[in-house]
């Protein structure tokens, strides 16, 4: 299960970056000052590009701690996070 | 732990989150009123802070909210930092339902609706934390499960009494009462602060978590809960394990099946408010004791399973449930309710002189306009309309007044533009059940989720460990179901089903997520 957990972190770290290009491009390909939908809305764009970048980022840290084999062992008591 | 304290406490903390839930969703459920009301169409400016007041609130500042109040709950204590939230939640509620409209007071109105939205975003974010922790620290190990699974009903509870309250209101009211500037749509509003004065009373009698008082007594209650819980990374790494493992799925299968089931039932298949509404409510009268239930069994066999089968079961019945509300639903072609003749006159007088358009109910389908119909007055003026169009506002906009002696005649190829639907009662049941079953989803995923988080963390930090990923699962990654709904329906029109890939999308890779990474093992103490 270990070697699945630290496999499977490099798809999580480079989902990551994918998904934010995704959103961007997406941004780009939407906006639009004319249209009348939320979705050409620019502004909605920047709160939720801004909002899922972090959240991103966090899915790529997430990956590399899987990949160092930080999830092989999971705390089971709190004094192993303190 | 006498039952009877174990009772107020689970009482205390579940009716103040119940209204904390009410108040944020009652300006959702308003949105359109609200608009008109104080973020007129044709304005820049109000369209800004329009969209502000709906995206920022939900995605910025309920996070938000959940790292400040989270904070103040892991230093100061979890009783006064969730009165502290309820205190703001129900005075900013309150107040929205006294901001004069545009009309009265201009910009000032959008303005301050803005401020009072991100100030009830930040107080839901610092709620249910405070909540869910302070029941669990209460609650001995064998019944975690169960006794924070009350506080899990509290999200669903509150957008049951908030429909009930503004169905209640609309339905003893014209629409223009409801709609007026100081209308039927502010009661909701007002509501809220007897809800709010009589939970502070019911709060303000409890004492303090035992956890936290011990670890106060103690002096190890932590010196910066941010720093312990984001930086570092023995912790870290359990915040990003419980929002990509567990609340990121959660989130998004909340959103579908009450609010995404909710719009797709009234926008996609035009189903007629009152009707959409009450089954709705319907089945979650019928599907909330569940949160209890599935809160209780995860006490026995461990909670990860029952919320990996709850996603499994959602990414496995999404298509084919929403795809029977689209087939029942569905008008096939201009048969239903049309004369076989396509000269038939349809007499309308009735409705007509309400000029509030045409609606001709036949077969319990109500239909407000058909993309071909001439309109003949005193049999020589001709309207024709062009495709798509409606006959709204009413006729007197086109220059007909004599409402007594319009006919109606029906081209040949005339085609329903279908408003709203009157579904017949075996449908209703039916579409009851299948949304009973998305909330069992719900009720499967969200019951044991309170007691998973609150045994990940330790007391000193708890608050602010298990805020931050619970309002990023929810707010964001629940809040944006309709956003990229909207986003794929666009990009692939052909497949009016296809809004429904982001949430299988992300319960999918929470399932793996969580089935791979997740421990299924109840920590007995979290007394550390």
């Amino acid at each position: 299960m270990n070697k699945i957990k630290r496999a499977l972190g490099i798809l999580w770290f480079l989902l990551a970056p994918a998904v934010i290009y995704f959103l961007v491009d997406r941004a780009i390909v939407h906006i639009d000052p004319a249209g009348k939908k939320d979705i050409n809305n620019p502004v909605i764009w920047i709160i939720i590009i801004g909002i899922f970048t972090p959240i991103a980022v966090g899915l790529m840290i997430f990956g590399w701690f899987a990949i160092k084999g930080e999830y092989d062992h999971l705390p089971e008591s709190s004094d192993e996070l303190n | 732990m006498k039952p009877s304290t174990i009772r107020s406490v689970i009482m205390a903390s579940s009716v103040g989150t119940m209204i904390e839930w009410y108040d944020f969703y009652i300006f959702g459920m308003l949105a359109k009123t609200i608009s008109t009301q104080f973020f007129p169409e044709g304005n820049a400016t109000a369209a800004l802070l329009s969209t502000l007041a709906i995206f920022a609130a939900g995605f910025i500042v309920r996070p938000f909210g959940a790292l400040v109040f989270g904070r103040l709950g892991d230093l100061i204590g979890r009783k006064y930092t969730f009165l502290l939230t309820l205190v703001l939640m129900g005075g900013s509620t309150f107040l929205i339902g006294l901001v004069p409209g545009y009309k009265t007071i201009g910009i000032a109105a959008p303005l301050l609706v803005l401020l009072l939205r991100l100030i009830q975003g930040l107080a839901l974010g610092g709620e249910y934390g405070g909540a869910a922790t302070y029941v669990a620290e209460h609650s001995p190990a064998h019944k975690r499960g169960f006794y924070t699974s009350w506080i899990q009903t509290t999200a669903t509870l509150g957008l049951f009494v908030a429909l009930g309250v503004i169905m209640l209101v609309k339905l003893n009211m014209p629409d223009s009462s409801f709609n007026a500037e100081w209308g039927g749509w502010r009661y909701p509003f007002w509501i809220s602060l007897l809800l709010v004065a009589i939970s502070v009373y019911i709060r303000l009698k409890m004492s303090e978590s035992p956890l936290f008082s011990k670890l106060k007594e103690e002096g190890k209650t932590s010196v910066n809960p941010l720093k312990e819980s984001f930086r570092h990374k023995a912790n870290f790494k359990m915040v990003l394990m419980a929002l990509f493992g567990a609340v990121m799925g959660q989130g998004v299968i909340w959103y579908t099946g009450q609010f995404y089931a909710q719009s797709f039932l009234e926008n996609s298949c035009k189903i007629e408010f009152e009707q959409s509404r009450t089954l709705l409510l319907w089945a979650i009268f019928f599907a909330t004791p569940f949160f209890v239930f599935w809160g209780w069994l995860s006490d026995r066999i461990g909670r990860k399973w029952i919320m990996m089968t709850g996603m499994l079961l959602a990414i496995l019945t999404y298509r084919p449930i929403f795809n029977t509300f689209l087939t029942d639903t569905a008008i096939t072609g201009h048969t239903i309710g049309m004369p076989a003749d396509s000269n038939s006159i349809i007499k309308s007088d009735t409705l007509l002189s309400k000029k509030e358009g045409i609606k001709i109910l036949q077969h319990k389908v109500t239909i407000s306009s058909f993309n071909q119909i001439r309109f003949k007055q005193k049999r020589t003026d001709t309207l024709v309309l062009a495709e798509g169009e409606t006959l709204y506002p009413p006729l007197s906009s086109a220059g007909i007044t004599d409402y007594n002696k319009i006919q109606f005649v029906l081209k040949e190829d005339a085609k329903p533009v279908i408003s709203e639907k009157k579904i017949p009662s075996s449908t209703y049941w039916k579409f009851v059940g299948l949304v009973f079953l998305l909330i069992l989803y719900v009720t499967m995923v969200y019951g044991p989720i309170a007691a998973f988080l609150v045994e990940i963390f330790p007391t000193r930090i708890r608050y602010t460990s298990m805020s931050l990923p619970y309002h990023i699962g929810n707010g964001v990654f629940g809040g944006l179901v309709p956003f990229i709904g909207l986003l794929l329906t666009t990009t692939f029109p052909a497949d009016p089903l296809v809004g429904l890939w982001y949430p299988v999308g992300i319960a999918a890779l929470c399932l793996v997520i969580g089935s791979i990474y997740l421990t299924n093992k109840i920590d007995e103490n979290v007394d550390d």
